[in-house]
C-alpha cells in the first residue's frame, strides 16, 4: 500500500485457542477518518493494538509506517497518572527522540490546541475525564504521526469534551495523517470517511457510512405493534421491523440510520448461526 | 395514582454560593419515557439525587409518587445507575438474590441468555449481559418508576435495543422512567427530551426543539483539507463529518469571505446541529467571553 494508505487484509489474530480476529480487511487512507465500531469484546483493541505492532498477525497482511512513525493512544487513556503533564509531555517526548526546541515547540502548539496550555503542572491523574482524553490524544500526536492509532479517544468523556477532541483528529486529518479511531458510539462512526463494524472478532459491514446504509437488504417498516418479534425493535414509542423481501403491501418503508442498518446485519449473522447449528 | 409519577417543582439547589440547580420544573407522568440531557456539571445528577432523596433541595419541591422521596417511596421505584451497582464477586443469580432480600420479597429466576449465566461471577460476564442483569435487579420488585443513568452506553447496536425493548415494555405497562444520557441514540428512544445547561433548564420537546436556537454551516468544496486549515486559522470551531466541514453557531458570511480569500469555492448549507453541537454552543455562550 502506498500514498499514506496503511491497513490490514486477510488478518487473523489468535490468542491460544480463541480466535479474536478472523479474516478482517481494512484500508486505512491518509486525510481521513476511518471509524471501528463494536461492542464490548468485538475485537476493536486486538485491531488497534496489531496495527500499532503490539500483537503479531497469526495469518494475513499488515502495513504500517515504522514504529516511529505510528501515534497509538490506547483505551486506558494512554498518559500517566503520576506525572504532571509537562513531565508527560518530555517523557514521551523523550521516548520518540524529540528534545529541546523541536519538542517544546509541538507540545506548546499541541496542548494549546487542546485548551491544556494552562495545566502544563498539574498531574495527570487530577485532570478531568475530558482533559485526559486530551492529553492522551496529544500525547500520541507529538511526533507527527503518518498513522494515528486511537482506541475508544471519546469512551466516557462529557459531550463538549468529546466535540473538542474530534475537532482535535479532524485537525490531525486535514495536516495529512492516516487516522484510525475505535468507537462505540453510532453516531461517532456516522462522521467518519468510512467505517469497519466488528462483531465477535469478524467483519459485520464495511464501507462509508452512506454505502453500508444503503446495503441494506430489504426494507424497514415502522408499525405500533411487532409482528415479527424477533426482526424487530423500539424506536421511541414505535415498533421497527425488518421485511428481507420489501415492505409488505402498502406499507411504507422509512429511510433506516446506522443503528438501524447495524442491527438488522447482527440479526442475520444470528440467524445464520442458528441454521449452521 | 393520576399525578405525574415523579415531579420537580421550581426546584433549586445550591452549594455555598454556587448554584447546581436552579428552578427547574419538570414531571413525568406514567407510561412516558423522559430524556434528561445536558453536559458534565450541567445539573442533572444533582436533580436526580434530590428526586432520590438522597440530597435535600434548598428551594422547591422534588416530588416521588405524589410525595417526599422518603423510605417507602424509594421502595417502588427501580434505579439502574451508570456503574451497574452490581457485585462483581457474585454470581448473576446472587446478586438478583441479594437485591429481592433488600427489598423484602423473593428473587425473580433470570430468563432469556441471562439463564445461561445464573451461576457465573458477574465480573466474568460481559458488559451487554451485565447491563441486562442489572437491569432485571432493578425489575424485580416491580417499581413504579425507573430511573436509568446511561442505560445502554458502551454496548452494541442489537444488545442496545434488546435493552430498549425492555425499557419500552415498562411504559408501555404504565411506568414512568426518567433516563439521563448525552447520546443520541439513547436521547431517541424517549418519548421526551429536557436539556439543562448550567444548573438550568433551557429548552424541552423533541430533539428538534432541543436543538433549536443553535444552527452548524456545512461546507462542502473538492478539498475538505484545504477549508479546514483555512477556518481553522481563523480561530472557527471547524469539525469534521465524513469530508464535509461543520462549523457550530458560525456567520455564514464571514466563512464565505475566509473561503474567498483563500481562494476556495464552496457549497454552503445551513443544517442542524447534533446535541452535543448544541450542548458545545450552549457551554461557549454561558463562558465569560475570552
Amino acid at each position: 500500500m502506498t500514498d499514506g494508505t496503511y491497513g490490514v487484509k486477510d488478518l487473523y489474530v489468535t490468542f491460544g485457542r480463541n480466535r479474536a480476529l478472523e479474516d478482517v480487511t481494512l484500508a486505512i487512507p491518509a486525510r481521513q477518518i476511518t471509524a471501528v465500531v463494536g461492542g464490548d469484546g468485538a475485537g476493536k483493541s486486538t485491531l488497534m493494538r496489531t496495527l500499532a505492532g503490539r500483537y503479531a498477525p497469526s495469518a494475513g497482511l499488515v502495513a504500517a509506517p515504522d514504529a516511529r512513525r505510528i501515534g497509538y493512544q490506547s483505551a486506558a487513556s494512554g498518559s500517566w497518572a503520576d506525572l504532571t503533564v509537562g513531565e508527560n509531555v518530555a517523557f514521551v517526548g523523550a521516548s520518540y527522540g524529540l528534545s529541546g526546541e523541536r519538542l517544546a515547540r509541538r507540545a506548546e502548539e499541541l496542548l494549546g490546541r487542546a485548551g491544556l496550555g494552562d495545566v502544563r503542572d498539574r498531574l495527570a491523574g487530577d485532570l478531568s475525564g475530558g482533559m485526559r482524553a486530551k492529553l492522551g490524544f496529544c500525547l500520541a500526536m507529538l511526533h507527527e504521526p503518518d498513522l494515528l492509532i486511537l482506541d475508544e479517544p471519546t469512551t466516557g468523556v462529557d459531550p463538549v469534551s468529546r466535540v473538542e477532541v474530534w475537532r482535535l483528529i479532524s485537525e490531525a486529518a486535514a495536516d495529512g495523517a492516516s487516522v484510525v479511531l475505535a468507537t462505540t458510539y453510532m453516531d461517532e462512526a456516522e462522521r467518519a470517511a468510512s467505517l469497519l463494524v466488528l462483531e465477535n472478532g469478524r467483519t459485520l459491514l464495511s464501507g462509508s457510512p452512506e454505502d453500508v446504509v444503503a446495503s441494506l437488504p430489504g426494507a424497514i417498516v415502522e408499525t405500533t405493534a411487532a409482528r415479527r418479534p424477533e426482526f424487530s425493535w423500539r424506536r421511541g414509542s414505535a415498533h421497527r421491523e425488518w421485511w428481507p423481501a420489501g415492505a409488505p403491501e402498502g406499507e411504507a418503508t422509512i429511510r433506516p440510520d446506522l443503528e438501524d442498518v447495524v442491527i438488522v446485519a447482527s440479526l442475520r449473522e444470528l440467524q445464520t448461526h442458528r441454521g449452521v447449528r | 395514582m393520576s399525578g405525574p409519577l415523579l415531579r420537580a417543582d421550581h426546584l433549586t439547589r445550591r452549594f455555598g454560593s454556587f448554584v447546581a440547580v436552579d428552578d427547574v420544573s419538570f414531571a413525568v407522568a406514567a407510561g412516558e419515557v423522559v430524556g434528561l440531557l445536558g453536559a458534565n456539571g450541567a445539573g442533572k445528577t444533582t436533580v436526580l439525587r434530590m428526586l432520590l432523596g438522597l440530597l435535600e433541595p434548598t428551594d422547591g419541591l422534588a416530588d416521588l409518587l405524589g410525595g417526599p422521596p422518603d423510605r417507602s417511596a424509594r421502595a417502588r421505584l427501580g434505579y439502574v445507575p451508570q456503574s451497574l451497582g452490581l457485585y462483581g464477586e457474585l454470581t448473576a443469580w446472587e446478586n438478583a438474590e441479594f437485591s429481592a432480600q433488600a427489598y423484602g420479597g423473593a428473587a425473580v429466576p433470570l430468563t432469556g441468555p441471562l439463564a445461561d449465566q445464573a451461576d457465573h461471577l458477574v465480573s466474568d460476564i460481559g458488559l451487554g449481559l451485565q447491563r441486562q442483569l442489572a437491569f432485571h435487579v432493578a425489575l424485580q420488585h416491580r417499581p413504579d418508576v425507573l430511573v436509568l443513568d446511561e442505560p445502554t452506553s458502551g454496548v452494541e447496536p442489537l444488545a442496545r435495543a434488546r435493552l430498549w425493548d425492555i425499557v419500552r415494555a415498562q411504559a408501555d405497562h404504565g411506568v414512568g422512567i426518567l433516563v439521563t444520557t448525552h447520546y443520541m441514540q439513547e436521547a431517541r428512544q424517549c418519548d421526551r427530551l429536557l436539556l439543562m445547561s448550567r444548573g438550568r433548564l433551557v429548552a424541552s420537546g423533541s430533539e428538534a426543539d432541543i436543538v433549536a436556537g443553535t444552527r452548524v454551516v456545512e461546507i462542502i468544496a473538492s478539498s475538505w483539507t484545504a477549508v479546514f486549515a483555512a477556518l481553522s486559522s481563523a480561530s472557527l470551531p471547524v469539525s469534521l463529518a465524513g469530508r464535509t466541514v461543520r462549523v457550530v453557531d458560525a456567520d455564514p458570511h464571514r466563512i464565505e469571505a475566509i473561503l474567498d480569500k483563500a481562494g476556495i469555492s464552496a457549497e454552503l448549507r445551513s443544517v442542524s446541529p447534533t446535541i452535543e453541537e448544541r450542548m458545545t454552543a450552549l457551554a461557549r455562550e454561558a463562558a465569560p467571553s475570552s
